[in-house]
């Protein structure tokens, strides 16, 4: 099994499309929208996490790409400023994922971008702003985000 | 056999001093008993690296022509308190700036704040001063403004009237709705517990009775030397302890001060905690002698041996009610889960243990080398049993 978490933009003249129906259906994967963000005849924003065989999603993926849907790894729009980042832990409370955890016995603060799903919820908690999560201007700003 | 300040500081100058951190001495004392390890060992380093709010700076910043006394001064933007001498100020760390939204969108950032302008200066950043006065026949100017660099500024001395809390509580939140405090945010019905203490490292904890720690200890302070200079405000020796003489709840306090012009923004950091304001992370290590076997006892605390208590930060913290939902070690604390009201709730630690252990290394260090000596404390912090 293949678990990626993946940030798709769409152009504007997609949203009628039952991307999601398409990629159960005929690909056989796993899909969860982690938070999506898309309206008639306007440019879509989705994080959707995709589980299937490794095969699967990459022709799930060029199945968007063919209708011009840009295909992003999340883990490489979220980012931790390390010299910022003094440790503390306090992100560990909140993160929903697991992809900030302490390591143990020595408490030292992991950072796992694979497991992010871009709720952006360490981003403010964080008292030194080490969090950065570049997902676009609007993106960012909307709240918790919604798991399905 | 007691060992004296003048003998450890001999063997500290002679390169022969055995110095271990708390961390390391737990495993010491637990395999060789106190006795042993009061003949090995002669001094212990302990550290920690946390949101410290009563923290500030006296900063001199230096006369102009026609000459000033400042009534109002700003840093920033950041005001700081200007009742004394004419270029006198003290700067706090949770001043946020003036144009600072606050909670008026809840919750608020708090981006910057007393705390980001100590960071700024010892980043070598420019720092713009502003500052107003009403003008006496000595003093005729009745603005200045101008952008300063900490080598700008004649004299700046880090002055926190509160540090090293001696333990701390656990904040859990029972309320239905979610709160955000100087202990993080706090989600209902207890789903998440914060803690902020270095458990086993911190300096305090160690020293439970404050038999070495008092005024004029010389002491890691934001990577420079600083000195204790007094117990801090809400110092309370007077609280419920372990057999080993822990407290089980908050109790002492350090003032402590120090040249900031000598100190690192590595270990003065400003802190944004949202929905509660700005603060700054102090990083503080005390190194401990050990006297006797007492002294080599207290050190080789364990987290499993410090207990605090879980308080609820979503009523009664706020409504001043001193109650308890339990006591639950730092060895729980720090496996992840504790137990409240018979549900296992996720914990989370505001103080950084890895920064804490790289103070106890750094201060280590500074005594291996023969540079850091031990300073007797003039008079000792209040203790409620010395005093009986």
């Amino acid at each position: 099994m293949y678990t990626r978490i993946y940030i798709l933009r769409f152009p504007k003249d997609t949203s009628e499309q039952p991307f999601i129906y398409q990629l159960v259906k005929q690909y056989d994967i796993e899909s969860n929208i982690l938070k999506a963000d898309i309206l008639p005849h306007r440019e879509g924003m989705m994080i959707l996490g995709l589980k299937g065989s490794k095969s699967n999603v990459k022709a799930g993926l060029e199945y968007l790409q063919g209708f011009g849907v840009r295909v992003e790894r999340l883990a490489a729009g979220i980012r931790r400023d390390d010299e910022k980042c003094f440790q503390c832990g306090a992100c560990t409370g909140i993160c929903p994922s697991g992809a900030l955890a302490l390591h143990r016995p020595d408490m030292a603060v992991i950072f796992d971008p694979d497991k992010c799903t871009g709720c952006s919820q360490c981003v403010t908690i964080c008292p030194v702003r080490a969090m950065e999560v570049s997902l676009g201007q609007n993106w960012a700003l909307t709240d918790g985000g919604m798991s399905a | 056999m007691a060992k004296t300040y003048e003998q450890i500081n001999a063997k500290i100058k002679a390169g022969e001093a055995v110095v271990v951190t708390a961390e390391e001495m737990v495993k010491i004392v637990a395999t060789k008993g106190a006795e042993q390890a009061a003949v090995e060992v002669d001094v212990v380093t302990t550290g920690t690296f946390a949101p410290m709010c009563s923290s500030g700076a006296f900063i001199n910043f230096g006369q102009m022509t026609p000459t000033i006394k400042a009534s109002r001064v700003w840093f920033n933007k950041v005001q700081a308190y200007a009742g004394l001498a004419a270029v006198d100020a003290f700067i706090g760390a949770t001043e946020p700036a003036e144009d600072d939204p606050l909670n008026k969108v809840y919750p608020g950032e708090f981006k910057y704040g007393g705390g980001h302008v100590l960071e700024d200066l010892l980043l070598g950043k420019k720092v713009f001063l502003e500052a107003k006065a009403y003008g006496t026949d000595c003093y005729a100017a009745k603005k200045m403004k101008k952008e300063v660099t900490l080598d700008d500024l004649p004299h700046v001395l880090l002055c926190n009237p509160r540090n090293g809390y001696q333990n701390y509580n656990c904040a859990v939140n029972l309320s239905d709705k979610t709160v955000y405090t100087y202990m993080g945010m706090l989600k209902p019905k207890c789903q998440n517990a914060n803690y902020c203490s270095a458990g086993e490292l911190s300096p305090l904890l160690n020293d439970p009775h404050y038999r070495t720690i008092g005024i004029g200890t010389r002491i890691f302070l934001g990577g420079g030397i600083g000195y204790v200079t007094w117990h801090g405000t809400q110092h309370n020796p007077n609280v419920p302890r372990t057999k080993g003489g822990v407290p089980r709840k908050p109790a002492g306090t350090i003032m402590v001060q120090g040249d900031l012009k000598q100190m690192s923004a590595k270990w003065l950091r400003g802190l944004s905690i949202l929905g509660y304001g700005s603060s700054m992370a102090v990083g503080l290590g005390i190194p401990i002698p050990i006297l006797d076997a007492e002294m080599a006892a207290f050190t080789g605390v364990a987290d499993k041996d410090i207990f605090t208590q879980v308080v609820d930060y979503g009523y009664d913290y706020t409504n001043g009610i001193s109650r308890t939902y339990g006591e639950v070690s730092y060895a729980q604390l720090k496996s992840g889960s504790i137990e409240v009201n018979g549900k296992q709730v996720q914990t989370a630690p505001l103080s950084s243990v890895v920064k804490a252990r790289e103070i106890a290394e750094t201060l280590k260090e500074w005594i291996e080398k023969g540079n850091f000596l031990l300073n007797p404390p003039a008079q000792l912090l209040p203790d409620a049993e010395r005093e009986k």
